[in-house]
């Protein structure tokens, strides 16, 4: 009877164990490359669930433990402050550099929001994967106004799980005062962001 | 000889080749004049040279390679692939069946011919983007018919598919952050839906390519491993397992479509 038991739970760890997962085939495929280590292959909760689902969870108790630990994971600015600088947040939002093993751990990472976003109407060059943010800061910035684009820009799980949107914060992909940049360039009024095309 | 024809080469097309980049209207005027002659063949002329040269330890050339229709078939051999190859059990593209003849044929080590690859920026071609050029053209308008009868090669498929959504690293992203929905740009650049025919088919058919802004060709694994880098995930290995699989999946959606290859690329 033990000998059974244990022969099922050789064999069930065995399938687990040698089972050939995306995880396998990558980590065989793959070379470190400078910053671009093997580690990057580990997958936390959001990218396995969202991999898992191809980012379209159906099920309503995942769904929401996406979203609640996702919303867990924000930092909100130390000094209560928000909004920075929206011409230094113009310059990260066009920037599409880091963490690349092709760029300069050294210099500050981008947050390319033009690869996916429009912003400054004026701007042609941008993407479409994600909605167009031109004129964001009509919405104004009352403190939920504030709060909702921090924690989307910190962790977008936490609003909309598996979304396409890198987590700025969460990953340390951008620091603190870069958000505040990035946050004056989509709310100030002074941002270009803001300025609709005249006709 | 090899480097020569591709100093005439760069300079012949440099100021196109800028002009090119700077407008789309003359990168088609451009696309036109060449039309079924693009630029590329400079380069699989290249490649017809190295298959024929007497290469490595056993100063051997490649005519007995079997792309998968015989030794030294290479007419029609890229539309075929990837496809399984019961001689080392495993499912290969073309770069992976390429380096296994180098070594196999012509007794060089495995750590040579994967040392250099792909062309870096201000490189002049590379044998494999040559080799690979060459071979390919002789597909150029046939059908993509990837193997998909060995169960190997169905499982490379599935294991492919299962990459596409695979999301990891520092910006979360996977194949499908930007290759899953149709009718999306980054910036001012398109983007092929990846899970279609039509996307799967315009992308797949035009790789191997030439890239008139770098004056090479580039191959369909290097484009897997560069959208690796830029999904900031570590260095793709070229003839791996996830590349092979990544080009099966592509070209098993994409199946049935005419190659045209080399494609001419800004």
């Amino acid at each position: 009877m033990i000998r059974t038991l244990g022969f099922v739970v050789f064999t069930v760890f065995a399938s687990v164990a040698f089972a050939d997962t995306s995880y396998d085939v990558l980590m065989r495929s793959m070379t470190d490359k400078n910053q671009a280590t093997l580690s990057r292959l580990n997958q936390d909760d959001i990218q396995e669930a969202c991999s898992q689902s191809r980012d379209q969870p159906g099920n309503a108790d995942v769904l929401k433990a996406l979203r609640e630990q996702s919303l867990a994971s924000v930092t909100l600015p130390a000094d209560g402050i928000f909004i920075g600088d929206w011409q230094r947040g113009a310059a990260v939002a066009n920037n599409g550099r880091g963490l690349q093993y092709s760029d300069d751990p050294s210099a500050p990472n981008g947050g390319n929001c033009y690869a996916c976003h429009q912003l400054d109407p004026r701007e042609l060059a941008y993407g479409t994967l994600g909605p167009s943010l031109a004129n964001y800061g009509a919405r104004g910035q009352s403190e939920p106004m504030l709060n909702y684009t921090w924690v989307k820009l910190w962790n977008t799980h936490a609003y909309n799980a598996c979304s396409h949107m890198p987590r700025f914060g969460a990953q340390g992909i951008l620091d603190e005062q870069q958000l505040k940049d990035i946050m004056a360039y989509l709310l100030d009024p002074a941002s270009p962001v803001n300025q609709p095309l005249e006709d | 000889m090899i480097k020569v024809r591709n100093l005439v080469l760069m300079s012949l097309l440099g100021i196109i080749t800028a002009a090119a980049v700077a407008q789309d209207g003359i990168f088609d005027e451009y696309r036109e004049m060449m039309g079924e002659d693009n630029a590329g063949v400079f380069i699989i002329d290249e490649g017809q040279e190295y298959w024929f040269s007497k290469t490595g330890p056993k100063a051997a050339t490649l005519e007995a390679c079997d792309l998968g229709l015989g030794e030294g078939v290479v007419e029609g051999a890229y539309a075929q692939l990837p496809r399984y190859f019961e001689d080392v059990d495993r499912v290969m593209d073309l770069e992976a069946r390429l380096v296994h003849c180098m070594i196999d044929l012509q007794g060089r080590s495995r750590a040579e011919v994967h040392a250099k690859p792909y062309s870096l920026r201000g490189d002049m071609g590379t044998e494999i983007e040559a080799l690979s050029a060459w071979i390919a053209n002789q597909s150029n308008g046939l059908a993509i018919a990837p193997g998909q009868i060995h169960a190997r090669e169905q499982s490379a498929y599935d294991v492919g598919e299962k990459l596409f959504y695979y999301r990891a690293g520092p910006h979360d992203f996977s194949c499908a952050t930007c290759h899953g929905q149709a009718d999306k740009r980054i910036r001012l650049q398109s983007l092929a839906h990846l899970e279609s025919y039509d996307g799967a088919a315009g992308a797949y058919s035009s790789w191997p390519a030439y890239r008139i802004s770098e004056g090479i060709i580039r191959t369909m694994g290097w484009r897997m491993r560069d959208c690796f880098r830029q999904q900031r995930m570590p260095e793709l290995v070229m003839g791996s397992d996830a590349s092979v699989a990544l080009q099966i999946y592509l070209a098993v959606n994409g199946a049935g479509a005419p190659l045209a290859a080399p494609g001419l690329k800004r």
